[in-house]
């Protein structure tokens, strides 16, 4: 039982046994940094790739398209949390390759998450696209050349939200990562210093782990904390 | 008026279905030999017309279906019905371990396999578009398109097809096809005692929905009913309290006179950017019997011994809702500060002529307009709280356990955190399944009532 605010002595001893050999905490580390960059970048494209052809092209089936997407998302994530871990279990990305099954089921779906991106595309003048469809640019070149230099906020906020998540992502990959400690991202290896291992000895590498963990990501956010908060206020609206 | 609207859908459903076939059969009739040979070989009829990126296209994907089926398929099919019949088992004679069917891969290859045929009819109905739009094309005298016209078209006209091509197959392999697959799952016996691979098993009909309306001392009846009642609740909670103090901190930032405006923000902010995970495992120590809040209010003499947050179903259901508003209200003032900003200033100017003070101006003023215009945030914020499966599991894992509940159901257990717990300890998959089913059931229902009587959805401009 701790009867005080303010430590008694100061140590770095938690943050040493962090970075001794002891601690396997850098792997894990480095393990949430891989997985949350791939996410961000390949969840960054598909959203935009599902965006534009939502916003700007018509064609058969559009409607039914977000239809079918709207009922999906109504369904619990982890209804299909075993299905999922069979079907990459098939590819051999547990266990071992956890890091790229976790990556590959993030980014598949993600497509369905386009709703913010569409919004602000929909804003966008058509106008613009008209011309440049006169002067003789095809839809790929407007989209490359122009759509997606005039969306660098919306860009930004979607790969911030993307890139965060995977520092919170606890259940799925320690149900895929299962027993395999190496594969452990630090949510989860976190995760079991409090709840498996023992409280007391490991509450204060706890601590230290988490301000390692926060430190950077809060740094990232305060640095783009503008595109954050027009993402979230443009989605809100718009509903 | 909906009923005649629905079956007038169907209706045209069938006769669009109707259509189609006739149309099939004209194009058989009036097409050449090469149209009709395409009906058996894809892709025979622009082979020969010399288109040859389409004809190999249809030819390859009409080979690789009959070599799936052939290979696969067909096997997951047949079973497909009794989703196997031969148990993995020890061969007598020679000691050895035989392999029988697997239940789970026979569920979810059938389905792929069923899903497949369906595609593949689609592409067979294309290549036969394509032949007949072939024919009338050359009949016309107009040329073919060159395979250079269509890798173009495809970066221009047909743009949409390139872009969603990937994002659609990913979404069709890892949600369309586990959700299948776990709806089905709901009408097996998939449980603890029929564990793939070394058991079997099969379909039982609707008894897992018998049971989750149940009320005997084995049913999950009374602690459906339980957790739902408490799901609903806290989603009222999480999202009302959140949105009305969130505003609150919002406008009071937002007041004339007060300094450091950016500073009060980015503090608030700054709670987004801490990964739930370190900050709410965190605060549910601090809340612990011989966390800091308890010793704390010991060591001061305030209480006698330790408030049992955790451990009182009453105190953790409390304790987590404030908690969430912890977390909440950086959000809600993100969104809100915004909104309130463009509220006409002269609507304010007007009433403090009429001698209105404040809280008149919020209600008459304010907060209509609020309301208005984030009524479907409104809504997609109770159906995400309805599934907020971080704050429960990180803040009390859905304790305090109750012997009285089945399933391993806790006293502060949503439906979702429910159903992990089914799928993770109890290894339950099929109640899991029905329940997740409820979870869509209730989401829908309530999205749909919701949206069709919020203001802002059947008034699209009774504010402006």
């Amino acid at each position: 039982m701790v009867d005080y605010l303010l430590p008694k002595h100061f140590s770095l001893d938690s943050y040493k046994w962090l970075f001794s050999g002891e601690s396997q905490f850098f792997r894990w580390y480095g393990n949430t940094l891989i997985i949350a960059s791939f996410v961000a970048i390949g969840q960054t494209i598909m959203v935009l790739m599902v965006s534009y052809a939502l916003s700007r092209m018509r064609f058969k089936g559009r409607s039914l398209l977000m239809r079918v997407w709207l009922i999906l998302g109504m369904f619990p994530g982890f209804l299909t949390m075993i299905c999922l871990y069979f079907l990459l279990k098939n590819f051999g990305l547990t266990q071992e390759g956890a890091i790229p099954g976790l990556i590959l089921i993030s980014v598949a779906s993600s497509g369905m998450g386009y709703y913010v991106c569409k919004g602000f595309f929909d804003t966008i003048p058509k106008s613009l696209d008209e011309a440049a469809r006169i002067d003789g640019a095809s839809r790929a070149r407007i989209f490359l050349t122009m759509t997606i230099p005039l969306s660098k906020p919306i860009i930004i906020y979607t790969a911030l939200t993307a890139f965060m998540a995977p520092w919170c992502d606890y259940i799925f990959a320690s149900y895929v990562a299962f027993g395999h400690s190496k594969s452990y991202n630090v949510a989860v290896a976190m995760y079991r210093w409090l709840k498996v291992n023992d409280y007391q000895g490991y509450f204060t590498r706890f601590c230290a782990g988490g301000i390692l963990v926060a430190v950077p990501v809060t740094i990232l956010f305060m640095c783009l904390q503008k595109y954050y908060v027009e993402g979230v206020t443009g989605g809100a609206v718009k509903g | 008026m909906k009923d005649s609207k629905k079956s007038g859908k169907a209706a045209g459903f069938f006769k669009w279905i109707g259509r189609d076939i006739a149309d099939i059969g004209v194009t058989f009739k009036e097409g050449d030999w090469k149209t009709r040979i395409s009906y058996l070989i894809m892709g025979f009829g622009p082979l020969m017309r010399k288109m040859y990126a389409r004809g190999i296209a249809f030819l390859a994907l009409e080979a690789a279906f009959i070599w799936y089926m052939v290979a696969f398929g067909w096997d997951y099919l047949a079973k497909f019905t009794t989703l196997g019949t031969v148990e993995t088992g020890i061969d007598m004679k020679t000691g050895l371990r035989v392999y029988g069917d697997n239940s789970f891969m026979i569920l979810l290859y059938g389905l792929l396999t069923i899903v497949l045929l369906l595609l593949f009819i689609f592409v067979w109905r294309m290549n036969i578009r394509e032949n007949r739009n072939e024919e009338q094309k050359l009949k016309e005298g107009h040329p073919l398109p060159t395979l250079r016209q269509d890798l173009h078209s495809l970066l221009d006209s047909n743009f949409d097809k390139t872009l969603l091509a990937l994002p659609v197959a990913g979404i069709f392999l890892f949600t369309v096809l586990p959700i299948l697959f776990m709806v089905c799952v709901a009408f097996t016996n998939y449980d603890y005692n029929h564990q793939a691979p070394s058991k079997l098993f099969t379909w039982v009909g609707l008894e897992n929905f018998k049971n989750l309306f149940s009320f005997g001392s084995a049913g999950f009846g009374s602690t459906f009913f339980r957790v739902l009642g408490w799901t609903l609740i806290w989603a009222f909670f999480a999202t009302f309290l959140n949105y009305f103090v969130g505003m609150a901190v919002a406008i009071l930032i937002n007041k004339k006179g007060v300094k450091f405006k950016k500073l009060w923000r980015t503090i608030l902010v700054m709670t987004i950017a801490v990964p739930q995970f370190v900050s709410l495992l965190y605060v549910s120590k601090m809340f612990d019997k011989d966390g800091l809040i308890n010793v704390y209010l010991m060591k001061w003499g305030w209480i006698d011994s330790a408030i049992p947050f955790w451990q009182n179903p009453m105190l953790a259901r409390i304790a987590i809702i404030i908690i969430n508003l912890w977390v909440g209200i950086p959000y809600i003032m993100l969104i809100t500060t915004g909104i309130l900003m463009n509220i006409p200033e002269d609507l304010y100017e007007s009433a403090r002529i009429d001698g209105a003070n404040a809280w008149q101006m919020f209600r008459k003023i304010t907060l209509p307009y609020m309301l208005f215009v984030t009524g479907p945030f409104l809504l997609t914020q109770y159906t995400g709280n309805l599934n907020n499966f971080n704050i429960i599991y990180l803040l009390s894992g859905g304790g305090p356990k109750n012997l009285k509940l089945t399933g391993g159901a806790g006293g502060t257990d949503l439906l979702v955190t429910w159903l992990y717990k089914m799928t993770i300890n109890d290894t339950n998959y099929s109640m899991a399944a029905v329940i997740g089913i409820m979870v869509f059931v209730a989401t829908a229902v309530i999205s749909l009532v919701v949206y069709g009587i919020l203001p802002s959805v059947k008034d699209e401009e009774g504010f402006q």
